[in-house]
């Protein structure tokens, strides 16, 4: 009984400690690598614009799988008690989301495009259902990527 | 094979349309790195094994899907999309389907 205590409790400081700097790292290195690719433009418009000379097209892709720590899902635990906002969650998909895109216009990049179009970012949750329920998500990002002759973004 | 998840693309024109082609495949976690990915859950972060399994299986669909699609005899597949579905715990279904066409150059 004591020793399930202690387990849970170190656990938690385990979980609090790294995820809270994982949390911070992959937030530090999100915003560097959005500015580094922020010219490369992302649309959910269905098609480009008539008037665009378009040279080429390619699919690209992006996924990412991210885990929530302990401490913030045995926080999601409690707030599932009383309702209202899950901060912990939303920083979770959120990390995905930008993950999943920049990792897209990464390959966007290497296929020398500088426009996305009809971008479509889709989540699913990994062993949804299961007994001690992994709170980790995929987020899948995916469009069309085009290389133009106009340079007016560079 | 011109893989796009646009309705059309631009500069060429649809000269046959050949249907629906599908591509999908069952994958399973691995036990030992679903264990792994256990040691995550208590720190949190990306768990890059199942990142790299699903975008395997994934491109595993669109190549099936490109197979089915060259089958047809077509030279492109348009209006991609891509679904996941849990079949069981622990699998996951990727699916990927379009529309294959024939494309010439306007």
């Amino acid at each position: 009984m004591t020793a399930d205590l202690i387990v849970f409790v170190v656990l938690l400081a385990l979980g609090y400690v790294f995820g809270q700097s994982v949390e911070r790292r992959h937030y530090r290195s999100i915003l560097r690598r959005e500015q580094e690719l922020q010219d490369v433009l992302t649309f959910s418009a269905k098609l480009p614009p008539q008037d665009l000379k378009v040279e080429g097209t390619n699919l690209v892709s992006g996924n990412v799988v991210v885990s929530v720590d302990y401490f913030k899902r045995f926080v999601a635990g409690l707030r599932a008690l009383v309702g209202g906002r899950m901060r912990t969650y939303e920083t979770l998909l959120d990390r995905a989301r930008r993950e999943a895109v920049l990792r897209m216009k990464q390959q966007a990049r290497q296929f020398g495009a500088d426009m996305i179009f009809n971008v479509k970012l889709e989540t699913a949750s990994i062993s949804k259902g299961a007994k001690d329920s992994i709170g980790s998500v995929e987020v899948y990002a995916y469009g069309t990527a085009i290389n133009t002759s106009d340079s007016f973004s560079r | 094979m011109i893989l796009s998840n646009l309705e059309t693309v631009p500069n060429m024109h649809i000269s046959k349309q050949l249907g629906l082609v599908q591509g999908s495949t069952v994958r399973a976690k691995h036990v030992g790195k679903d264990i792994l990915a256990g040691l995550k859950n208590v720190f949190g972060g990306e768990l890059k094994a199942y990142t790299e399994l699903l975008q395997e299986a994934r491109s595993e669909a669109v190549e099936r899907m490109v197979q089915q699609a060259s089958s047809v005899g077509a030279n492109a597949v348009l209006n991609i999309r891509f679904s996941t579905s849990s079949v069981t715990q622990g699998a996951a279904e990727l699916f990927a389907y379009g529309t294959a066409v024939i494309l010439e150059d306007a």
